[in-house]
C-alpha cells in the first residue's frame, strides 16, 4: 500500500494557494459530463454535494436517515472556530493551526491543519450569507465565546444549536441544487459496498431502506462523508444509527484505515442511569466557560453538594491545570475526571461522576444571564435527570464522542483506493490523537465547501468520463456478495437479540479500550472480540424479510461490521505503544499521569491495510513531520 | 411502574392496521419512552415475533426524525418535548398509554409508527434557502443584523422539522413549518432578496404537497417540541398578501420604492 500524501511544496503559507493553482481544472462545459456519488448528508456531505452541484457535476447524494436534514451533526451543540480574531485577543490562522496542532498531541499532518485553519474564516462568511442566525452582540456584529484547549475566542455558536444551524444551512444549500435537478437525492438508502473496477472506486451499491430494494449506481468518482464509529461502544453521544460500515467496507476494499484506536471520550456527558440505556447525552463543553468542575475531597462524602462547604472542595482541574483550569482539552479534562472517581472521589449512583457547578456563574452574572448562554442545555439536563441545574450543580461523567481515526487520505482527500475521497469525521482527520472543541464543524464544513470541490476537479481532469455502468461484471460481483451477506442474516433465528450483542462489544470496547488502555486489556478483547463474532453468526435473532422495510435487519448489519471493525480498533490501540491526545495507555504516563508521547518510535499515523478474511491485517506508516510546530510535551499548566 | 401499550401496527400505507396490546411490567421511571419501546421491541424480537417500527436517530430532541401520537397528544404530554426526551416518570404507575403514527395526508404511512414526512423537503425545496453559491460572499461582519432580529430569526429557525405541527392540526396543515422558514430567512438581512418569491413559491409548494390549510385553532404550537410561535403564521399571511399584490418581476424593486 502506497502512502503518498502529496503535500505540495514550499512554505507551509503558501501551499494551498500554490495547489490550486497546479491542480488539473475541467472546463466549465464538461463538468455535467462528470458524475459524483457523495454518501452522507452531514455538514460535509451536504455542503460537499451542493457546492459541487454548483460547479456543474451531476452530483447523487445518499443518506440512512428519512431526509438529509437529519444527520447527525445536527446535535452538535458549542460552536464553530474560527481564525478571525474579531476579539482581538491574540487570535490568527497560526494560532489556529498551532493550537490544533498541539492539541491534537502532535499526530496530525501539519500542512492539512494549516489549510483547515486558513478556509475557517471563509466557512463563516458562506454560513452567515447562507443566513445562519449566529449569535450577535448589541451593535450588530458576529459574537463569539471560547472553548476547550484554547485561550482565545474564537468560537461562533447558535445558542446551543450550532451544528443544527449549520447543517439546515448545508441542507438548504443541497436542497436547492435538488429543486435544481442538479442533485438526485436518494434518502432512506444506506450503502452497503463499494465497487472499484478498473483500479479505481467506480460505485456504489445501496439497500432502500423502505423497500429493501438493492441497487447500485456508478460513478466517476465517489465521495464518503458517513461520519465516525463511536457506537461501536454501544453507549456513545452518537446517533443510534452512526456505524462504521461505509468506512469499514471500503477498507475491505482496499481503502487504509488510518489511527482507528484515536477516539474521543468527552468529558461532560449526562452519568448512565440504568441497564435500559440507550444512549449517552452530552452537555456541550461550552458549559465549562462557566462552571467549574469539582470532587469532594472527602472520600465518600455522603453530603448533598450544596453542603459542601468550599474549603471541602477539590477542583481538580483548577488545581492540576491552573492556566487552563476547567477549559482544559477534552482528552486531559476526561482522564482527570476518570483519575478522581477511580480513587474513589466521584460522586453519584456507582461514584460515576463528578460536580459541574454553576453557583459561582449564577452569582457572578444572575440566572438571566446564564440561562441565556445555556438555557437549552438546563433544560434538556433536567428532562433527563429531573434534577434542576439552577440549584443543584450538574453531575457529569466522560462518555464516547468522537472518531478521530478514519480512512486515510492525502492532501487531496482522496483515499487509498484512486477516485475514492473521504470527508469529515469519516477521514483519519485534522485533529491528530485529540480533537478541540468546535473544530469538527469546522473541518467537515472545510472538507465539504471549500476543499472537495477543488481537488475532485484535479482527478476528474485527469479521468475521462463515463466508461463503466451499473452493468459491468464488477457491479454484479459486489452485488451478489451484498445479497449473500443479507441473506446469511436475515436467516439468524437464535436465541440472543442483536442489541445484546452490541452491549456486550461496547462493555469490551469501554472496559478495555476506552479512556484507559493497557497491553493486557487489549490482548484479553482481541480473544474476546472473535468469539462474540462467531455467537452472533450463529446465535443472533433477525426478524422479518430482506425485501421489506425491516429495522431489524439494518441493525443487525451495522452490528456485524462493529464486531469486525472493534478488532481492528483493539490491534490499533495494541501497536501504539505509546500515550497520545485520547489513546491512553496507562503503560506510558509520566509521574504527574499525563501522556507520554514516544515520538522517536511512534511520530506517524498508523495505517492498516485489509489483507482478506481470517488474516491479520498490515500495518503501514505515514511518517509525520514537524516543520512549523514543535514536538514537545503538551503542557496545560 | 406497570404500563399497558396499545400501539399502532400497520404493514404499509395501502393496509389496513389496529392496535396490538402489549403489557410491560418493569418500566423504571428513569427510562425515555423510546428506551420503553424499546424494551417493548426486543421481548418482541426474543420471541421470533418482528417489533414495531418506530424511528429515532440522535435521541436528544434534536434531529427532528423521532414522532409518535401519545394519548392522542404529538409527542406525548409534556410541553416543548420530543418523544425520546419524554421519561416515564411523566406517566403513573398503571397507566394504559395509546401509540400511533401521524396522522395527515401529507404523512403516509411506510410502517406501523413510520411516516414518510419527504413532503417537507419538498416545502424546503420550494425556496426555503438564500440562493448563494459556495464562494462569492461577503465578509461575515460586513452586514450587521441587529441582535433582536438575530435573536428572533433563531427562535424560528430552532424547527426541528418533526412535523408534530402537522399531526396535531386538525387540517393537516404545514403552517408553522413553512412560516417559521420563512421567518427565519426574511427577518435576516442575508434573506430579504428573494423573500417575496420565496414566500409565494413556499405557499404554493405547501398546498402543491396535499397539506391543508390554517383555521387557527393553535393545536401546531402546543404540540410544537421547540414552542416555536404560531405569530410566525400570523407573519407569514400578512408578508403573503403584501407579496402577491405585486407581480412578481416588480415586486422586490416595488417594494423598494416604497
Amino acid at each position: 500500500m502506497e502512502l503518498n500524501a502529496r503535500i505540495p511544496a514550499g512554505p507551509i503559507e503558501k501551499k494551498w494557494d500554490k495547489h490550486r493553482f497546479e491542480m488539473k481544472l475541467v472546463n466549465p462545459a464538461n463538468k455535467r459530463k462528470y458524475s459524483v456519488i457523495v454518501v452522507g448528508t452531514g455538514l460535509a456531505g451536504a455542503s460537499a454535494a451542493a457546492s459541487m452541484a454548483e460547479l456543474g457535476y451531476q452530483v447523487k447524494s445518499f443518506c440512512y436517515q428519512d431526509s438529509p436534514r437529519r444527520a447527525h451533526s445536527i446535535a452538535a451543540q458549542g460552536g464553530i472556530n474560527a481564525a478571525k480574531n474579531y476579539q482581538n485577543d491574540g487570535d490568527s490562522i497560526y494560532r489556529l493551526f498551532y493550537d490544533t496542532v498541539k492539541g491534537g498531541d502532535f499526530r496530525a499532518r501539519e500542512a492539512n491543519v494549516y489549510r483547515l485553519a486558513q478556509v475557517s474564516v471563509n466557512i463563516i462568511d458562506q454560513c452567515v450569507a447562507q443566513g445562519v442566525p449566529f449569535a450577535r452582540e448589541y451593535g450588530g456584529l458576529l459574537a463569539n465565546r471560547s472553548f476547550g484547549g484554547a485561550q482565545v475566542s474564537r468560537t461562533f455558536y447558535a445558542r446551543g444549536q450550532t451544528g443544527q444551524q449549520l447543517l439546515l444551512g448545508a441542507y438548504q444549500a443541497l436542497e436547492r441544487q435538488i429543486s435544481a435537478g442538479r442533485v438526485k437525492m436518494f434518502p432512506h438508502t444506506e450503502m452497503l459496498d463499494v465497487v472499484v473496477a478498473g483500479g479505481r472506486a467506480r460505485g456504489i451499491v445501496v439497500r432502500d431502506l423502505k423497500t429493501g430494494r438493492i441497487t447500485s449506481h456508478a460513478a466517476d468518482a465517489v465521495v464518503l462523508a458517513t461520519g465516525g464509529y463511536s457506537p461501536v461502544y454501544y453507549l456513545s453521544t452518537n446517533a443510534v444509527g452512526c456505524n462504521v460500515t461505509a468506512t469499514y467496507r471500503a477498507y475491505r476494499r482496499g481503502a487504509g484505515f488510518a489511527n482507528p484506536a484515536f477516539t474521543q471520550i468527552h468529558p461532560t456527558c449526562i452519568p448512565v442511569s440504568g441497564d435500559h440505556q440507550s444512549k449517552l447525552t452530552l452537555m456541550s463543553e461550552s458549559l465549562r466557560n462557566d462552571g467549574r468542575i469539582w470532587v469532594p475531597k472527602e472520600k465518600g462524602d455522603g453530603r448533598p453538594a450544596n453542603q459542601i462547604p468550599e474549603s471541602d472542595r477539590d477542583y481538580y482541574l483548577e488545581r492540576r491545570y491552573p492556566s487552563f483550569g476547567n477549559l482544559s482539552p477534552r482528552d486531559v479534562a476526561s482522564r482527570a475526571a476518570k483519575e478522581r472517581c477511580d480513587a474513589g472521589y466521584g460522586v453519584g449512583p456507582g461514584g460515576l461522576g463528578v460536580y459541574l457547578d454553576f453557583a459561582d456563574a449564577i452569582q457572578r452574572h444572575g440566572r438571566k444571564v446564564i440561562e441565556e448562554r445555556y438555557g437549552n442545555l438546563f433544560e434538556m439536563y433536567q428532562r433527563i435527570t429531573d434534577e434542576n441545574p439552577y440549584e443543584v450543580p450538574m453531575r457529569i461523567y466522560p462518555a464516547p464522542h468522537y472518531a478521530m481515526g478514519g480512512l486515510w487520505v492525502d492532501y487531496n482527500l482522496m483515499s487509498t483506493v484512486p477516485g475514492l475521497f473521504v470527508l469529515g469525521e469519516a477521514n483519519f482527520s485534522d485533529h491528530g490523537a485529540n480533537r478541540l472543541g468546535a473544530s469538527a464543524l469546522m473541518q467537515g464544513l472545510a472538507d465539504g465547501y471549500f476543499i472537495i470541490p477543488n481537488t475532485i476537479g484535479d482527478f476528474l481532469a485527469r479521468n475521462a468520463p463515463g466508461g463503466i455502468s451499473e452493468d459491468a461484471p464488477e457491479f454484479a460481483a459486489v452485488t451478489d456478495e451484498v445479497q449473500q451477506r443479507l441473506n446469511r442474516l436475515v436467516s439468524l433465528k437464535g436465541r440472543r437479540t442483536v442489541d445484546s450483542f452490541h452491549r456486550e462489544l461496547g462493555k469490551i470496547m469501554w472496559d478495555r479500550c476506552g479512556m484507559g488502555r493497557n497491553a493486557q486489556g487489549l490482548r484479553e478483547a482481541l480473544q474476546r472480540i472473535p468469539a462474540l463474532r462467531e455467537e452472533f453468526w450463529k446465535d443472533a435473532i433477525v426478524t422479518g424479510e430482506k425485501e421489506d422495510y425491516n429495522q431489524s435487519l439494518e441493525r443487525a448489519g451495522r452490528v456485524a461490521d462493529f464486531l469486525e471493525f472493534a478488532e481492528l480498533m483493539c490491534l490499533d490501540a495494541l501497536n501504539r505503544e505509546e500515550s497520545c491526545g485520547g489513546h491512553f495507555r496507562e503503560e506510558y504516563q509520566t509521574a504527574e499521569g499525563e501522556a507520554q508521547r514516544d515520538d522517536q518510535n511512534f511520530c506517524h499515523a498508523a495505517v492498516w491495510e485489509f489483507k482478506g478474511a481470517g488474516n491479520a491485517p498490515q500495518r503501514h506508516i505515514e511518517p509525520l513531520n514537524f516543520e512549523y510546530v514543535q514536538l514537545t510535551q503538551r503542557s496545560y499548566k | 411502574m406497570k404500563i399497558t401499550l396499545n400501539v399502532w401496527r400497520q404493514r404499509d400505507a395501502s393496509s389496513e392496521g389496529s392496535f396490538e396490546t402489549h403489557q410491560l411490567d418493569d418500566v423504571s421511571p428513569d427510562m425515555s419512552f423510546l428506551e420503553m419501546l424499546d424494551v417493548l421491541n426486543r421481548r418482541l424480537e426474543a420471541e421470533g415475533k418482528v417489533p414495531v417500527a418506530f424511528e429515532s436517530d440522535c435521541r436528544e430532541g434534536i434531529c427532528g426524525v423521532c414522532s409518535l401520537m401519545i394519548s392522542g397528544q404529538a409527542h406525548g404530554p409534556e410541553s416543548g418535548t420530543t418523544t425520546c426526551q419524554l421519561h416515564m416518570r411523566s406517566f403513573k404507575d398503571g397507566d394504559t398509554i395509546f401509540v400511533e403514527p401521524w396522522r395527515a395526508k401529507a404523512f403516509p404511512v411506510i410502517r406501523d409508527l413510520v411516516t414518510d414526512r419527504s413532503s417537507l423537503d419538498r416545502v424546503i425545496q420550494c425556496g426555503g434557502y438564500v440562493s448563494v453559491n459556495t464562494g462569492s460572499v461577503p465578509e461575515a461582519n460586513s452586514v450587521q443584523v441587529a441582535k433582536e432580529n438575530a435573536d428572533k430569526a433563531m427562535d424560528a429557525a430552532a424547527c426541528i422539522g418533526c412535523g408534530a405541527c402537522v399531526a396535531a392540526c386538525p387540517n393537516g396543515s404545514a403552517m408553522l413549518f413553512t412560516a417559521a422558514k420563512l421567518a427565519h430567512l426574511s427577518l435576516l438581512p442575508q434573506g430579504k432578496p428573494e423573500h417575496e418569491r420565496r414566500i409565494k413559491r413556499m405557499v404554493e409548494g405547501m398546498d402543491a404537497q396535499g397539506f391543508g390549510a390554517c383555521t387557527n385553532h393553535g393545536e401546531c404550537q402546543e404540540a410544537c417540541p421547540k414552542l416555536i410561535s404560531i405569530e410566525f403564521i400570523a407573519k407569514m399571511n400578512r408578508d403573503y398578501i403584501k407579496a402577491s399584490l405585486l407581480p412578481e418581476h416588480t415586486s422586490s424593486e416595488l417594494l423598494k420604492a416604497q
